[in-house]
């Protein structure tokens, strides 16, 4: 027992077996398994269900409650006094069936300029995942403070277990998570009635997983950065509050960004949610795809992903140990 | 490599530019020993411990384990130290047995390897019935024994032992002096251990380094230091009622006489030699010895000479951080 430790291992080595670590806590424990489960189905019912802003621009939402029959017949009454019998209007039968088409035609055009589907509900749901991602990365901070808290972080800091390998466990562990529940959004979403693209191949789904793998990474490694050297619970929650919603809000995950506000609209273009968020849009529910745009995208968010997990590696040589 | 396995020169650390918590100390740890640091609460030794265990720099001065600079080779101090922390580190959510292989795979110790010290290791502290339990149901010694456990992983040339004992209940702290002692015999390790136990100090290390405001007051082993008190206190009561501090001042030996409360508190060396010969003296000017004993100064007068206090109220201060720090894990849990 008096041998040296011989076992000299690469730079990475302790990676996976810290990255398990956090994950068993997660996936061997059922209560908060089952909760990482059903919560992305509360927000898709709570979001993309609850408040479906497309329903407005739907022709249903005109037919039952602005257009009563007797509106629709006295519509048709003011057509006929004009000598414009409502049957000449191209799709107007004359009934208000007639008219609910055109609106409902008039709804899709909407939707399909701003939110560039015709299903609200699919435009949504990416933005679910999107918020999936965000919110389960933004946890990763706590679990920085709590190890320095129970003195683990000290333990693993005397250990020849690389500084960048002990934040990068809480990155990657994270990432997996919201990886995870994000497939479980898309799941869910599928089931509620997500309608793929026209141009949808299921080898995107792939995609779909790369862009969130470089969005996960590059969050968890921003909110570990900042977080790196407090040592009160308090901070990383507090930062997570500040930073989680209008990280959120000023991105097209939940509103295009065409009709945002000027001010808003430039700082959404800085914002990697959108680009994450535009990628996987792009790739399970758009028509067409732009794959230059796509291009964009995976450049912006893995340039992010790579900075910022970059900062959050330095830091760790500085800032783990005092 | 040198006998000298931990050297120590000038070793510094201020904290925020102001708090002096190490002060310049110098000490040498040889192959084989066991070195303690004992002082009060803030007295620098888990700083000590921390810049030793290269997870805090050092503001001034250096130390080599091993040979290796905690600074500038700091991976490879990392290597050959095994740490027990004073705080309970193990993961409360994995089991006994995976947190062993945790801290194997932070050392890159093959899974196989790993594995086959782990059934040797739990043998060793006596978990191997409970090393598929969670964590979270182990009892305070358990969770040492574990941390213990742990800190072996890497069959490390020295270990680091900060405040092994503390919170423990009597036995288990026992049962621990005894896996420490195990460790020095059968593995020739060397051991740096912190506590504010006397006791502990007293029967584990071979050398103890008094250390107060960051600065060690005084090294020795422990029966050297009790001795350079000056020998052991005789204490003798007369019945009559005369001032005799001057008769046993001149009696071989005695080093000190105080009068406190009608009786005479002697300082003198080889005590059990001694106080007959001041019993005779007085005998011889016809006195009456009413009371004697004779005490073998122990730390606590070594530190008491040394520091100007008693451990005591250092002890207290310990034991309310302990359950603290209990309860802040159960708020976790």
């Amino acid at each position: 027992m008096s041998e040296l430790n011989e076992h000299r291992a690469s730079r990475l080595h302790g990676l996976w077996a810290m990255t398990n670590r956090e994950l068993k806590k997660w996936y061997k424990a059922p209560v908060i398994f089952t909760l990482s489960i059903v919560q992305p189905i509360i927000w898709m019912g709570l979001l993309g269900k609850a408040m479906n802003i497309g329903a407005l621009f739907g022709g249903s939402s005109f037919t039952q409650s602005i257009m009563s029959p007797s509106i629709v017949a006295q519509f048709e009454n003011v057509l006929a006094n004009y000598g414009m019998p409502a049957a000449n209007i191209p799709g107007f039968l004359a009934n208000s069936n007639g008219i609910s088409s055109v609106f409902s035609g008039l709804g899709n055009v909407v939707l399909l300029k701003f939110f560039n589907t015709t299903s609200y509900f699919s435009f949504m749901a990416v933005g679910v995942i999107a918020f999936t991602a965000l919110f389960t990365t933004a946890f990763s901070g706590m679990s920085v403070v709590w190890d320095r808290r129970l003195g683990f972080l000290n333990k693993a800091l005397s250990t020849p277990v690389s500084r960048g390998v002990i934040i990068f466990s809480k990155v990657l562990s994270a990432t997996f998570r919201s990886m995870f529940q994000a497939g479980i959004v898309i799941l869910i979403a599928i089931l509620f009635g997500l309608q793929f693209g026209a141009a949808f191949n299921p080898v995107y789904v792939l995609g779909v997983f790369a862009i969130l793998f470089l969005i996960c990474v590059g969050l968890s490694s921003m909110f570990i950065a900042i977080t790196i050297r407090s040592t009160r619970i308090e901070t990383p929650m507090a930062v997570m509050n500040l930073i989680t919603l209008p990280l959120m809000f000023a991105s097209n995950a939940f509103f295009p960004t065409s009709i945002m506000p000027d001010w808003l609209k430039t700082v959404a273009s800085y914002n990697p949610m959108t680009y994450a968020t535009d990628a996987v849009r792009q790739l399970l529910i758009y028509n067409t795809i732009d794959w230059r745009n796509v291009g964009t995208d995976f450049a912006y968010v893995g340039i992010f992903a790579v900075v910022v997990a970059t900062i959050g590696i330095l830091l760790s040589w500085r800032y783990l140990s005092k | 490599m040198s006998e000298e396995i931990i050297k120590a020169e000038g070793l510094t650390k201020v904290f925020n530019h102001s708090l002096v918590a190490v002060d310049h100390v110098n000490f040498e740890i040889k192959r084989g020993e066991i070195y303690g640091f004992l002082g009060p609460n803030g007295a620098g030794k888990t700083t000590t411990i921390n810049m030793l265990i290269t997870i805090l720099k050092p503001t001034e001065g250096k130390a080599s384990v091993l040979g290796y600079d905690i600074l500038k080779q700091n991976n490879d101090v990392r290597n050959v130290i095994g740490v027990v922390p004073q705080e309970y580190t193990a993961d409360e959510d994995l089991t006994g047995l995976e947190n062993i292989l945790l801290c194997a795979d932070m050392y890159g110790i093959p899974r196989k390897v790993a594995k086959e010290r782990a059934v040797d290791l739990l043998k060793l502290v006596e978990l191997t019935e409970f090393k598929d339990k969670r964590v979270e149901t182990f009892s305070g010694g358990m969770r040492r024994r574990l941390e213990l456990a742990c800190g072996l992983i890497n069959r490390p040339k020295v270990l680091f032992l900060d405040e092994p004992t503390l919170g423990l209940d009597v036995q288990t702290r026992t049962a621990t002096w005894n896996y420490i002692r195990t460790l020095k015999k059968e593995f020739g390790m060397t051991l740096f251990m912190t506590t504010h136990y006397l006791e502990e100090a007293d029967t584990l290390c071979d050398r103890v380094a008094i250390i107060d405001h960051g600065k060690i007051v005084v090294v020795g082993t422990p029966e050297d230091l009790k001795h350079s008190l000056g020998g052991d206190i005789i204490t003798i009561g007369i019945k009559e009622d005369v001032d005799v501090s001057e008769l046993i001042s001149k009696v071989e030996n005695v080093k000190e006489v105080k009068k406190e409360n009608g009786t005479y508190r002697i300082k003198a060396e080889y005590g059990e030699i001694t106080a007959p010969l001041i019993i005779e003296t007085l005998r011889e000017k016809g006195y009456t010895v009413a009371k004697l004993s004779l005490t073998e100064p122990t730390l606590n007068e070594v530190y008491l000479e040394y520091t100007g206090k008693s451990l005591r109220d250092a002890e207290e201060s310990r034991e309310a951080f302990a359950s603290q720090r209990m309860t802040m894990r159960r708020a976790r849990a």
